[in-house]
């Protein structure tokens, strides 16, 4: 028998040729790949100190020795804008894996088990889905004082219902399945349900919710930094790099200073937005586009 | 247990029978040779007085009333009844596989011994397929799409490891797929489901039910959702799997054919009550039920000449509203007044053999 030869159709195969079809998708995967090796490689890619005070050349515009000019005490900002993309991806990865570890954890719980139980998680999400969330984390970062790990949670905890929804409806469906039953006949109990059976049949559609969430969090990230009530200075993020175009003179006469930052900020966000739709495309083998 | 139950013979009995008019010819010393080398031996699976109800929008389902069955070690023993006759239900009260909407009650369901309902979650899964294995009915279903074969059977050996040992549980699932002839198993192993065909799907069925060499295997219509031809070959490999094993096996089915093939002893269920109990032959022979009667008449022989056969006229009854008196009088062809208000008690009416007839001597 010559069954398992090349043709062997696996999901993941077939998901990864419905991605393929996805031009934009796959464009944003290339681009999202070079930022986070920028990221990664900040240091030798920019040949600068992000945060070596260098007065003497402050304000000055693109050129060769600065190639995307200095901030007003002199700073690179081209190794600034390479720095703050670790944080603001790291933020945007970190937030959305907590959001996605909640969402799974609680949202198969609550379907695996039903009852008083998937009433209670449910209602817990609904509470979190109906707080303005921005508002709260102005709060907390007010209470708490303003700090990466904080945001990280703060933007984590008011992300995972819907996560949580998602595998939770997973869960629902499964739950009836013949092959569930199966395997609870052959002795599994609920762990070994969740970890074997339904989260590997929740992984598709949590794998868009957690690149959109992503987005989200980099995009949220940007805003509280923005606000000042994030990532702090000297620290480098692409919301705090923003705050310098508050001024109207900035605005007109500086553009390298805000244009970088916000270009960086809106190409990430999109292109990881691309990749959700392609994963949702790819995910789906209903969706013939 | 009543008096005139012969131990680990009589299938199936109602408490209170032995004081039932009628009772006095039902003791019968001295059981059926197949069933006296059993006397004395504890049954391997005991169910008493096993009544199951699900609370729905129409009203409560009874889908099984005051059910008793035993089976002794290395028999076979087929539950046969039309569908919603209660048979599943039966068999999955056993492992405690319902959905929680089921209210069951019994006496005992006591598997060597020990009532698998005191089990606490974990015991439980123990003995879900450790000592019992299950087959389910359609193949199809019943395995994971997403999850290669091998990964499949092996989840049936890693649940009974004593330590976790994917290797060793790999090694295990292709001995399996050999062991119920799915060709080249080594790679096979590594395919999906939707790769197989579907007796091939029913071997890796039979393989998990099987994997932890099990007493007691539950097999639910196993071969109702295959065609005739692969039919015979699991059947064939049912049957070798139990004789390989030693296991008792309950074989739940509607098949008459499948019956006359494999079982030792038949419980015939209707309307979620047990109406009869018999050997295999004696069933064929002699039914002491109008209703077993009935689906013998449907059933085409080859030992007998007949030029039609006659189907059991009008339909199952609706469990949430059953006839009064003896469920299946609306059907039955012996039918009199009594039938309408009394409900005929399953009574002993020879060695090993019970009916559940007002006139079941009267079939004899």
């Amino acid at each position: 028998m010559t069954v398992s030869a090349p043709a062997v159709r696996t999901p993941a195969g077939a998901a990864l040729r419905r991605f393929r079809k996805h031009p934009a998708a796959v464009v944003s995967v290339v681009f999202i790949a070079l930022v986070v090796l920028a990221a990664i490689f900040a240091r030798p890619l920019s040949g600068h100190d992000p945060n070596a005070i260098d007065l003497l050349s402050a304000r000055s515009g693109p050129s060769g020795g600065h190639l995307l000019g200095t901030d007003s005490t002199g700073r690179d900002v081209l190794s600034r804008l390479l720095f703050a993309g670790r944080i603001s991806l790291g933020v945007g990865i970190a937030s959305a894996a907590i959001a996605v570890v909640i969402g799974t954890v609680l949202g198969s719980i609550a379907g695996l088990l039903g009852g008083w139980v998937d009433g209670l998680v449910m209602r817990l999400a609904d509470v979190f889905m109906s707080f303005p969330s921005l508002v709260v984390i102005v709060v907390v970062a007010g209470i708490l004082g303003p700090s990466v790990l904080t945001m990280v949670i703060a933007i984590g905890l008011f992300q995972w219902p819907v996560c949580g929804r998602i595998v939770r409806g997973v869960t629902l469906s499964l739950r009836e399945q013949e092959f569930v039953l199966a395997s609870r006949a052959t002795g599994a109990g609920p762990l070994w349900l969740m970890r074997k059976h339904i989260i590997p049949a929740a992984l598709p559609p949590v794998s868009v919710v957690a690149t959109l969430a992503v987005a989200q969090a980099i995009a949220l990230e940007a805003t509280l930094s923005f606000l000042g009530l994030g990532v702090q200075p000297p620290a480098a993020s692409w919301g705090n790099m923003l705050t310098d175009a508050q001024s109207l003179t900035v605005i007109r006469s500086e553009p390298w200073l805000w244009l970088s930052p916000g270009i960086a900020v809106a190409l990430t966000v999109l292109a990881v937005n691309f990749i959700g739709d392609g994963l949702r495309d790819a995910v789906d083998p209903r969706s013939s586009s | 247990m009543t008096a005139e139950q012969i131990p680990g013979a009589a299938a199936a009995s109602v408490p209170g029978a032995a004081s039932a008019p009628g009772a006095a010819a039902a003791s019968v010393p001295g059981a059926a040779p197949a069933a006296a080398q059993r006397v004395g031996e504890a049954p391997l699976l005991r169910i008493d007085g096993l009544s199951v109800d699900f609370h729905t929008d129409d009203g409560v389902v009874h889908a099984v009333t005051d059910v008793s069955l035993e089976v002794v070690a290395g028999e076979i023993v087929a539950i046969v009844g039309e569908s919603g006759s209660g048979k599943t239900v039966t068999a999955m009260s056993v492992l405690r596989l319902l959905p929680k909407a089921a209210e069951v009650s019994a006496d005992a369901i006591a598997f060597r011994g020990t009532d698998l309902r005191t089990l606490s979650g974990s015991e439980l899964r123990k003995v879900r397929g450790g000592p019992v294995g299950m087959i389910f009915q359609d193949p199809m279903t019943a395995l994971n799409p997403v999850m290669t074969i091998g990964a499949q059977v092996a989840e049936a050996v890693v649940l009974h490891q004593a330590r976790s040992d994917k290797k060793a549980a790999w090694q295990r699932a292709v001995e399996l797929l050999r062991l119920v002839g799915v060709p080249d198993p080594a790679e096979r192993v590594k395919q999906y489901p939707h790769e197989f065909s579907g007796g091939m799907r029913q071997r890796a069925m039979i393989a998990m039910a099987i994997a932890n060499d099990p007493d007691l295997i539950i097999a639910d219509e196993p071969t109702t959702a295959l065609d005739v031809t692969i039919q015979a070959q699991v059947l064939a490999l049912l049957k070798k799997a139990q004789a390989e094993t030693g296991a008792a096996t309950i074989l739940i089915t509607h098949d008459l054919g499948i019956v006359a093939e494999l079982a030792d002893r038949v419980v015939v269920m209707y309307a979620g009550r047990v109406v009869e109990t018999a050997g295999v032959g004696e069933l064929f022979a002699t039914p002491r039920h109008p209703y077993t009667k009935g689906l013998l008449a449907s059933l085409p022989r080859m030992d007998v000449d007949v030029d039609q056969l006659d189907p059991i006229p009008g339909n199952p009854p609706n469990m949430a509203d059953p006839p009064a008196g003896c469920a299946f009088h609306p059907r039955c062809p012996l039918a009199r007044d009594k039938c309408l208000t009394d409900r005929p008690p399953l009574l002993a009416i020879g060695a090993g053999r019970t009916s559940a007839c007002h006139f079941s001597e009267e079939l004899a």
